[in-house]
């Protein structure tokens, strides 16, 4: 489906007025919707929710400040299903939708399973992912399933597990669909592994999750029209988003140190991404730094036979660590030493697809002897942006 | 004597063509005693092995705030990257084309043509899974000390320590990470178990938990280890694992698995489904020494039994694929197509697990899924040794397998807990039934 006309997430910009506006409008028409879903933006390091329902954080136990900002993760617990969980990190990888039985834990540290239904939302004209959207609807497999166990230790009771459940209940109040409390803690420790491992959901529960999804969608696309033009305001962000998939996001978002990447192939090598700490280090908000040119971090003191230096290196393809006087954006707009390296990045083809560059404040540069040199961490930043970028097989250049 | 021509991978510098090296005071700053006095590297000590390593007892982390990129990755990644920039590999694995082949599996094809260059043919014996050690083969203590990352310590201590300049303490031999100068992916290391001690390739539980542990302190599950037996494609006589990032699943990773049984100590052993090559998947057990102990003893019962292996240790150290295979003892024996030789493609570890090493751009142009599958699975034991094999493990581990009771039925019914039935008095080769059960399919 196409919902946006941009790259951009309907929910976390809030610079200007009429955005963070619509921003509420959308979370009040969410809101309303009866079911238990999270939106996630990619864009964000970490993939951290950005919007949760009502009927989620009821399901949870969790209150909107507790989640908003957390990654899928925090809801799984040991006995969460190890390949339910690769084949989410595959579909997001993959940007496609999917739907899986999964264990998750309320705040409470009770287990319960649910349907996890996921679906990406696309913006409308590059194409790209800019939220994902998880439907989870509550299984009610458990207490069926023990109740069986505990009257008539019946075998079929076993196959419960693994067979598709009759439908039973009433779906169209599942908010509070949870009748299979399994908080008892005989549950936890003396079933072992065997009854965590799968759990499907009946064919209503599956159509359930389909409908909440289209609910979701057909809301945040209705914001969209609302609202298009507006979000579509900033080009040029637009343009430095371009080249890079949310899966590919996703995996530079890990790396918590400064570095931007660059893309050789546009005219005048614009930063196309540039890490959180790349921010706070100069000061500069993502979408004034996404398309530019390195060089707005020189000044008048800046030494240009430095930046001749990295030229050139550029050109030949080549690493380069320099040293280099840099100008901040940070509200004393003082300047730094800016410990630079730059690599060349190939993507899966073995072709140079960016080039990377890692800062590290030359005054910051720790001497404590039990953490690992700076220049270690440095490299470190190349070789994980290298494996993202090789790995990422959507690249295109 | 069964025997195969190969070439060897070149994984160090210092590797030459299996002459005996004689040259000693070498001046080449290696790890042998000549050179040793004075080394030093980084030291990575992880934290002690909880108890409850992979059955976490707490239910949630609620810090579960994505964490930046561990330690450990960071270390590997960094001293990698500096090697790499030194230029001390063969050549640039990530300007290696690769690509996913397309079908159900997702095959991972890359072409490396630089990987076999240099080298003749030599032969190895493959009917022997142990073997002595021989100090005059190559071997890692004969390696530049430039190409070791640090050291690596299964920790006493409750929280990580690093030693960025540690000497290395011959009485103590270390545990050391090096680079394999033949990378076939980027971050391609080896690890090899108190290397000083010179101990021939085979699996004993402490080196296995050792491998287990750093996989599992390199927290990331794109960070896999690997084993080689020889006879299944190990071409040093020397411990040594291996490991690399690949940032997407392994097709191994993916199959469908079938539960079989479950330990005293809640290992659950599974086999995998729909994969060319039948192998194990080992899983769960209350702690990280109880999954990594299950597997050695499995793996000491193969050696034992002179059946070549591969080890797969995956997703953070939380399941360890084990694969019995029977492709170089087919070879030997002139029972491999010429087609498939050809292609010179070694189904070792990585190979198994469906990421494919090719050599030749006409075999990368037309990689498929076919081609693919029918290497791995000429690597594959029959499904009636498979079973033999089987066996055999389960009664090394010291548990039958269930359903040779209840066919058909449901085995974890009767076992609620998860406790083991200790029935093992079955024979070695005695086939196991494992037809019709109804155990819960784990579905791609």
């Amino acid at each position: 489906m196409s919902l946006t006309e941009s790259s951009k997430s309907v929910f976390t910009e809030e610079e200007e007025k009429e955005e963070s506006f619509n921003a509420l409008w959308i979370k009040e028409a969410l809101d309303e919707l009866p079911h238990n879903f999270t939106i996630t933006d990619p864009f964000i390091s970490g993939h951290p929710i950005v919007f949760a329902s009502l009927g989620f954080l009821k399901m949870t136990g969790y209150s909107k400040e507790e989640v908003i900002g957390k990654n899928g993760k925090f809801f799984q617990g040991p006995k969460t299903n190890r390949r339910s969980i690769m084949e989410i990190r595959e579909a997001i990888r993959e940007e496609r939708s999917i739907q899986v039985s999964l264990l998750n834990y309320r705040k409470s540290g009770s287990p319960f399973w649910m349907l996890f239904h996921m679906s990406p939302v696309f913006g409308k004209n590059d194409g790209k992912v800019i939220h994902f959207v998880a439907v989870q609807v509550p299984i009610s497999r458990r207490e069926h399933h023990r109740k069986l166990r505990n009257v008539s230790g019946d075998l079929s009771d076993h196959f419960g597990s693994c067979r598709r459940e009759v439908c039973f209940g009433n779906f169209v109040h599942q908010d509070r669909a949870l009748p299979l409390e399994c908080d008892d803690d005989d549950d936890d420790d003396e079933q072992g592994l065997e009854d965590w491992e799968h759990c499907e959901a009946s064919e209503s529960e599956k159509l359930k999750a389909v409908e909440a999804i289209n609910n979701v969608l057909s809301i945040l696309k209705r914001y969209i029209e609302l609202s298009g033009r507006l979000v579509c305001g900033k080009r040029y962000c637009l343009r430095g988003a371009d080249c890079l998939s949310s899966s590919l996001v996703i995996s530079l978002g890990r790396i918590k140190q400064s570095f931007v990447l660059t893309n050789p192939c546009l005219p005048d090598m614009p930063i196309v991404y540039a890490s959180d700490a790349f921010l706070t280090l100069t000061g500069y908000k993502r979408q004034e730094v996404l398309g530019q040119n390195c060089r707005f971090l020189s000044g008048v003191d800046t030494d240009f036979s430095v930046l001749y230096e990295m030229k050139e290196c550029i050109l030949k393809g080549q690493s380069c660590t320099v040293q280099i006087l840099n100008y901040s954006n940070r509200k004393d707009k003082s300047t730094f030493w800016n410990l630079l390296h730059i690599s060349p990045v190939r993507n899966a083809s073995g072709k140079t697809a960016y080039f990377v560059g890692v800062q590290v404040e030359a005054s910051c540069r720790n001497t404590e002897s039990k953490e690992l040199r700076p220049e270690t961490k440095q490299l470190s930043v190349v070789g994980a942006v290298r494996v993202a970028v090789r790995s990422s097989f959507m690249v295109t250049c | 004597m069964l025997k195969i021509k190969r070439v060897p991978t070149v994984v160090s510098n210092y590797q030459k063509d299996d002459v005996a090296d004689e040259s000693v005071g070498c001046g080449r700053n290696c790890l042998g005693a000549c050179c040793i006095n004075g080394a030093r590297l980084p030291l990575y000590a992880c934290k002690k092995l909880e108890k409850s390593g992979a059955v976490e007892k707490l239910v949630i982390s609620h810090e579960a705030k994505e964490p930046p990129v561990a330690f450990l990755e960071s270390l590997v990644l960094g001293e990698w990257e500096d090697r790499f920039q030194r230029g001390l590999f063969r050549y640039d694995v990530t300007a290696c084309e690769t690509k996913v082949i397309p079908g159900k599996y997702g095959f991972v094809a890359q072409l490396n043509e630089g990987r076999h260059l240099k080298k003749r043919p030599t032969e190895f014996r493959v009917d022997k899974v142990l073997q002595a050690f021989d100090g005059n083969k190559f071997n890692f203590t004969k390696v530049g000390q430039e190409e070791l990352l640090f050291q690596f310590d299964a920790g006493e201590d409750d929280q990580v320590q690093f030693f960025p300049c540690m000497p290395i303490d011959p009485e103590n031999s270390p545990s050391v990470v090096a680079i394999n100068v033949s990378p076939i992916e980027y971050g391609h290391v080896l690890l090899i178990p108190r290397v000083l001690d010179c101990l021939p390739q085979r699996i004993d539980h402490k080196s296995l938990l050792l491998a287990v542990h750093m996989t599992a302190e390199a927290a990331n599950p794109y960070f896999r280890l690997g084993y080689n037996s020889l006879g299944a494609f190990a071409t040093i006589n020397h411990l040594h694992f291996q490991a690399y990032y690949l940032a997407m699943p392994f097709p191994l990773e993916k199959a469908p698995s079938k539960k079989m049984v479950t330990t005293v100590n809640g290992v659950k052993i599974s086999e995998l489904l729909s994969y060319p090559v039948r192998s194990l998947l080992f899983e769960g057990g209350h702690s990280m020494q109880d999954l990594s102990d299950a597997v050695s003893d499995a793996c000491v019962c193969l050696q034992n039994n002179n059946i070549p292996f591969n080890i797969l240790i995956s997703d953070c150290g939380r399941q360890i694929f084990l694969m019995p295979q029977c492709y170089a003892e087919k070879q030997a024996l002139g029972e491999v197509s010429p087609e498939l030789l050809e292609t010179q493609v070694n189904p070792a570890v990585w190979e198994i697990s469906g990421h494919m090493v090719l050599k030749r751009k006409e075999d990368y142009e037309g990689a498929s899924e076919e081609n693919a599958w029918r290497l791995l699975a000429e690597a594959s034991l029959s499904e009636e040794r498979f079973k033999e094999v089987n066996a055999l493990i389960f009664e090394a581990i010291g548990c039958s397998n269930p359903e040779e009771e209840l066919e058909g039925s449901t085995v974890h019914q009767q076992n609620p807990s998860g406790s083991v039935n200790q029935k093992s008095n079955r024979t070695h080769g005695d086939p196991i039934t494992n037809g019709t059960t109804s155990e819960c399919l784990v579905l791609q």
